[in-house]
């Protein structure tokens, strides 16, 4: 249910704003000491029409910076490559857990994944009648070894960063049908 | 193509840099016919915005030609004479949908956002030329511009009406006007204008043009004062006369029921207060120098209205936060909302009820743009607005 899953236990914050977030308690396939991130973008486009774009997990590429390709093998099971410096990358089959349309989509990373992963995607509408909340809640196991140094290398920043950078773009291409950049030279020319 | 790119603090250079292209459905490229420089670039100049880079292309108030247009792009024609707003807007997320453009959600790039999610607490808006904190656009002092949400923000104006009569309103003549308007003026208001550049002129300007019975110019520079009084306005050198004790006795003691500062975050003056502050942002202990900003909370009359159109980009010291909340003073800032005031003030520049062209003191060809740049910072009396033209002949 999507309200034991976002919620923290006291208060109406999602668990993800929690400074101790116990990673079990988000309902996804998560252990107790997984990492947990998560992030809300309130998105002025029907719930329907976010859902279903993001349904097509061949979609999700185009906004995911560091996603390189996600390969539909079956309606609910799909290969997830993940490019990692050095021409290296970092992958694992993921399997959809849980598929409400129109309002959730659960997936967990299968036996053999180079990040024991899982997440959830949820959409609301807005209690203000502001357009679709769009939930990300994203639990992994931060790897060590080899993997672990490569996805350091990948993220620069913290994982948490990126998924709000990744969410971002997926707002700005369901709301302006374009993803803005300033890369140069061709977006941006400089010296 | 030719354009004006940063280097250093004091240190712009003309390049010669690879031309930019259509890369979102959107966009348009202009050709740029006339760019000037900003007060605003003077902060870039001086290295008091963080986040630019070596090479970045500098300038957000441009106008020119539409020569290539993107496929979704419905709203352009190639050949169609613009004025761009500095601010980018996508149209469609919940600010601009309520008109508050320069508040847009979409338009920096999520590369960039995150730098200004973490000084401000929100992502700011795209903007041109103006470093990566808005996202890292190249801008307007270039033969070529490449326009984002080219769909959204564009001017078109008619073919045969002269580029400078309508460049600024790409930015200094909507920030004066919204500054104006962010005074909630009443027909027997007196507003005080700290600051007579471009910005401040046209406020002056606006203030009438909104209804003040009378507006007051502060300004240290000769001849920008002239220009404040060639408007209307009553003016003030701080170099002469105490400001608040000239403010309390033109207001017969009530003082200015709305004041503006144009001035920003190189505040100059002579008072302790700005010692200390220049001493810090020397140090880099401070960004902001608000020297102009704490004279006008303590100047505005009690319950008056405080509209800022200067930019601020840090932190400050001394603050007066007694006198703004002991006053119940009232305060509206922000980065201009372009769009919001272009068909608007288009339309009085068309029918002559503004007069946008009596700043400009210098034209030089796009080549002499790093002279520009110093004369505007060293010789700020005589050098009011310097508009640059590509491609025309050196002098």
């Amino acid at each position: 249910m999507a309200d034991q899953i976002t919620r923290t236990a006291h208060d109406d914050a999602p668990l993800s704003a929690a400074r101790r977030a116990d990673a079990a308690a988000a309902g996804l396939d998560a252990r107790s000491d997984d990492a947990l991130l998560g992030h809300t973008v309130c998105i002025g486009r029907p719930r329907a029409e976010l859902y279903a774009f993001w349904r097509d997990f061949s979609h999700l590429p185009a906004f995911m910076e560091n996603v390189q390709s996600v390969e539909i093998q079956t309606p609910t099971r799909s290969h997830w490559v993940i490019a990692a410096p050095a021409g290296r990358s970092v992958e694992w089959d993921a399997e959809i857990t849980e598929d409400v349309p129109d309002e959730r989509i659960a997936w967990t990373s299968l036996e053999g994944a180079d990040v024991r992963n899982s997440g959830a995607v949820e959409f609301r509408d807005s209690p203000t009648g502001r357009g679709t909340f769009v939930t990300v809640t994203i639990a992994y196991d931060p790897p060590a070894g080899e993997v672990g140094r490569l996805l350091a290398k990948l993220f620069h920043r913290e994982p948490k960063i990126q998924a709000r950078q990744d969410l971002r773009r997926f707002k700005q291409l369901m709301e302006t049908g374009e993803i803005p950049t300033a890369q140069p030279p061709q977006a941006a020319p400089r010296a | 193509m030719r354009a004006l790119t940063w280097h250093g603090k004091h240190d712009v250079r003309m390049d010669t840099v690879p031309d930019p292209e259509i890369v979102n459905p959107r966009d348009a490229i202009v050709r740029v016919t006339s760019t000037a420089i900003c007060g605003s670039d003077l902060h870039l100049y001086d290295h008091y915005i963080p986040t630019l880079k070596s090479g970045d292309i500098l300038g957000h108030e441009f106008m020119g030609e539409v020569v290539a247009v993107g496929r979704r792009n419905r709203k352009l024609r190639i050949g169609q004479k613009v004025v761009v707003p500095f601010v980018i807007a996508c149209g469609q997320c919940f600010f601009c949908r309520r008109q508050q453009f320069s508040a847009c959600d979409n338009s920096n790039p999520a590369e960039t956002a995150y730098m200004s999610e973490l000084l401000y607490g929100y992502a700011m808006t795209g903007a041109f030329g103006y470093s990566h904190l808005t996202g890292g656009y190249a801008g307007g002092q270039a033969e070529y511009v490449r326009v984002p949400y080219a769909d959204v923000g564009p001017i078109v104006v008619p073919p045969d009406v002269e580029d400078e009569k309508v460049l600024f309103l790409s930015d200094i003549l909507p920030t004066g006007w919204m500054a104006a308007e962010n005074c909630e003026i009443q027909p027997d208001d007196t507003v005080a204008v700290w600051g007579c550049g471009p910005v401040g002129l046209f406020a002056v300007a606006s203030a009438f043009a909104q209804g003040a019975a009378q507006v007051i110019a502060i300004d240290h520079y000769p001849h920008r004062l002239d220009l404040a009084k060639q408007c209307g306005a009553q003016v003030i050198n701080f170099d002469e006369v105490n400001v608040r004790e000239a403010l309390l006795e033109m207001t017969g003691g009530i003082g200015p029921d709305a004041c503006i500062d144009a001035v920003g975050l190189e505040s100059h003056g002579y008072s302790a207060d700005n010692v200390l502050d220049k001493a810090k942002a020397a140090l880099s202990l401070v960004t902001d120098r608000i020297h102009g900003l704490r004279q006008v909370i303590l100047a505005c009359r009690k319950g008056g209205r405080i509209s800022m159109p200067g930019v601020y980009g840090g932190v400050a010291d001394k603050f007066p936060i007694g006198a703004l909340m002991e006053k119940g003073l009232s305060v509206k800032t922000g980065q201009t909302h372009v769009q919001r005031y272009s068909a608007k003030l288009l339309d009085m520049v068309l029918n002559d009820e503004l007069d946008t062209t009596f700043l400009i003191s210098h034209r030089l060809p796009l080549e002499e743009a790093p002279q520009g740049y110093r004369m505007f910072k060293e010789q700020q009396n005589e050098v009011t607005k310097v508009v640059l033209k590509p491609g025309a002949t050196l002098q």
